[in-house]
């Protein structure tokens, strides 16, 4: 178990002031400028060394996000935008750094946008999260006034304006280009990459989207040392990261813990073990909804870190880890994350906008076991036709469940709609050539 | 998210979907103050970026006003008209986000998560429950005593506090059945329970309290709730 010295987010459960009186004590605001002091290059460099890989959910190194960005400005000033967009289903990670240890982000802020040339930084919030955007707008007030930023930010002679900007109810603004798009206040819709945020961002200048995770955890990156962190998880898979732990467990929580973690220690330490036991395992969804779903069989000995999930065909994503026991329905369980793909669709690309509908009105029929067997197929080979052929990567996020579904659980479906037949149950669809894709209803 | 909502002019206040929306519109004093706080936070030349905060504020001021948080299309104009934007661009934002209610709601907003994690924990027993209370049969529909309107949403980002039900602002969490009904019926009596987890779980923590962070010293002061956002 990873000793509570070396854990970043100390007040995760909020027990303690989350205000700055809090933030001194726990070691926030520490030396400040003369991290500032070691200059730009440096704490790129440090972060670089640290490993530290984004933890929205792709995984990019942050330390070489932080060096896109221009060294030398062309007139136009820089922005660092924080992604406090938490809406990936599972997750709920970010809200609790929001809430309660919003200086650790606020002090993020200014070591990031120092590092990147940034004097501006927003932090764009969920609209939903508006008692943690009340204690995150207290937090910002109050590092305002004890002049830890402003003018020379902390005494560090960087001049630093910090502000909280609140979207308004759309997945898609996690998305960082939609996010960009959003704050400029236009519709959330993905940009065509590239041009990449480094070079052309927010109101058309060099910008960099980062996590809140990514930017919370630098500070004390920077203050205990690249060495520390890297020291901790796996190789290439360093430190630690906030898992979030819901759906049929016993004790769902929020807990921090090195990566590379086994999900099942992970699941039995912290979340008291699975509802009914580890044996009543039916499936895991180790990393927010857009991510493959595992059965139980991977779930024994799969490590919590970005290349042994990749390596299963799913993903770390998010950290956000989803417990479905064997009394789940797991088409069911995959359908409802279809519409809510088909509800969050911008509409812009039309493989997406059309593409989620359809597959969540073939997932609907696949839960009643209303279709053919061949159907399967087809709806396999739609979720190829989508992923990769849109301007963001929504589109992939909804092929992926069901391609995990249909990988791991395809006997579950086909039962279904063997049942279903063998009920005599009217409105099951005609033989039709089943080369033509077919919604239905 | 494609569907177009008050769209076209009847030329009788009323739009194409029924919706009877005022023939007028004006920021209040309160408004006017919070307005000038937004519009500074963004560059000059840039002041469409506060068309979004610029709408909260219009549903705001209606909640005072009327006791419904939403945003007739006389606001967008007038949320346009100030940030130098055509008003079909306001118009395509206030529909884009679902947080903006384009017709008049009832005086609590009951949104219920049934995305996978709340599903799996019980989500149905909450919306069962809010039925029962409500009386509301469809989505997006408002009680016959106008004190509540039910909708769906998706993923609130409490998913380990599931089943989660936020009530205008507020979240509530790890609800069943029996404990949504006393919501209701509180909220009913005019009360606002504190919102968080209602069988008084400490906020992510697993139950029981935490495991992890129970060997560290001097961590702060107990915490004090923040003020409310000062511009909304």
């Amino acid at each position: 178990m990873l000793d509570d010295r070396d854990r970043i987010f100390t007040n995760l459960y909020g027990q303690y002031d989350w205000g700055l009186k809090g933030a001194l004590a726990r070691g926030d605001w520490d030396g400040t400028a003369g991290i500032i002091a070691r200059g730009r290059e440096a704490i790129i460099e440090e972060m670089k060394a640290s490993g530290l890989r984004g933890r929205g959910g792709a995984g990019f190194p942050t330390g070489m996000k932080w060096s896109f960005m221009p060294k030398v400005s062309d007139g136009r000033p820089a922005y660092l935008v924080v992604n406090a967009d938490e809406s990936e289903p599972g997750t709920c990670k970010d809200r609790d750094i929001l809430r309660h240890d919003p200086h650790k982000l606020i002090e993020g802020c200014l070591l990031a946008s120092f590092a990147m040339g940034a004097h501006v930084s927003y932090i764009y919030i969920r609209g939903e999260f508006y008692n943690e955007a009340c204690n995150l707008q207290a937090a910002i007030d109050q590092a305002y006034e004890a002049g830890l930023i402003g003018p020379n930010a902390a005494g560090s002679g960087w001049d630093f304006e910090l502000y909280l900007h609140r979207g308004a109810g759309a997945y898609i603004c996690g998305e960082e280009t939609a996010l960009l798009e959003s704050l400029e206040g236009k519709k959330g819709m993905p940009r065509l990459k590239p041009p990449f945020p480094a070079a052309v961002g927010l109101y058309g200048c060099p910008s960099t989207v980062n996590n809140v995770e990514s930017i919370a955890v630098a500070p004390t990156i920077l203050r205990r040392g690249a060495a520390w962190f890297s020291a901790l998880g796996r190789p290439k898979n360093t430190g630690t990261k906030l898992f979030c732990i819901s759906g049929h467990v016993n004790k769902p929580c929020n807990v921090e813990e090195e990566l590379g973690i086994p999900l099942r220690e992970l699941i039995d330490t912290y979340a008291g073990g699975v509802r009914g036991g580890w044996d009543n395992l039916l499936a895991v969804i180790p990393g927010g909804s857009s991510v493959p779903l595992l059965p139980k069989s991977i779930c024994d000995t799969v490590l919590m870190d970005f290349d042994s999930l990749r390596d299963v065909k799913s993903g770390l994503g998010t950290a956000a880890v989803i417990v479905m026991d064997k009394s789940t329905d797991v088409i069911s369980a995959i359908a409802r994350l279809a519409h809510f793909y088909k509800h969050e669709s911008c509409g812009q690309c039309t493989p997406c906008r059309e593409g989620t509908g359809w597959m969540m009105r073939v997932m609907n029929r696949m839960v009643q076991g209303r279709a053919e067997s061949a159907e399967i197929d087809l709806l396999e080979q739609v979720t190829r036709q989508i992923e990769g052929h849109t301007i963001c990567a929504l589109g992939d996020a909804a092929a992926w469940p069901i391609q995990g579904l249909i990988r791991h659980f395809r006997p579950v479906i086909e039962e279904r709609i063997a049942a279903y037949v063998a009920s005599g149950a009217t409105g099951r669809l005609a033989p039709t050539p089943v080369n033509l894709p077919r919604a239905a209803e | 998210m494609l569907e177009q909502k008050g769209a076209e002019d009847f030329g009788d206040g009323s739009t194409a979907d029924g919706v009877s929306q005022p023939t007028e519109f004006g920021f209040d004093a309160q408004s006017e103050a919070e307005i000038a706080e937004h519009i500074k936070k963004y560059p000059p030349g840039k002041q469409a970026s506060a068309v979004l905060p610029l709408l909260y504020i219009v549903q705001g001021q209606m909640r005072r006003q009327t006791g419904s948080a939403w945003v007739p299309r006389v606001a967008m104009d007038a949320v346009a008209a100030r940030l130098g934007m055509a008003p079909i661009r306001v118009y395509e934002v206030a529909t884009f986000y679902l947080m903006f209610n384009t017709s008049p709601i009832g005086r609590h907003h009951l949104q219920i998560c049934r995305t996978t994690p709340c599903w799996l924990r019980g989500s149905d027993a909450i919306e069962a429950a809010c039925r029962e209370v409500t009386g509301i049969t469809g989505w997006h529909e408002t009680s016959a005593d106008g004190l509540f309107t039910l909708s769906e949403v998706e993923c609130l980002g409490a998913c380990v506090n599931a089943p989660v039900l936020q009530i205008d602002d507020d979240m509530y969490e790890d609800l069943d059945h029996d404990s949504t009904v006393r919501l209701l019926e509180a909220f009913r009596r005019g009360e606002k329970p504190k919102p968080g987890s209602v069988t008084g779980r400490l906020t992510s923590a697993p139950e029981g309290g935490p495991t992890t962070l129970t060997t560290l010293q001097n961590q702060g002061p107990p915490p004090e709730p923040a003020p409310p956002l000062p511009a909304e």
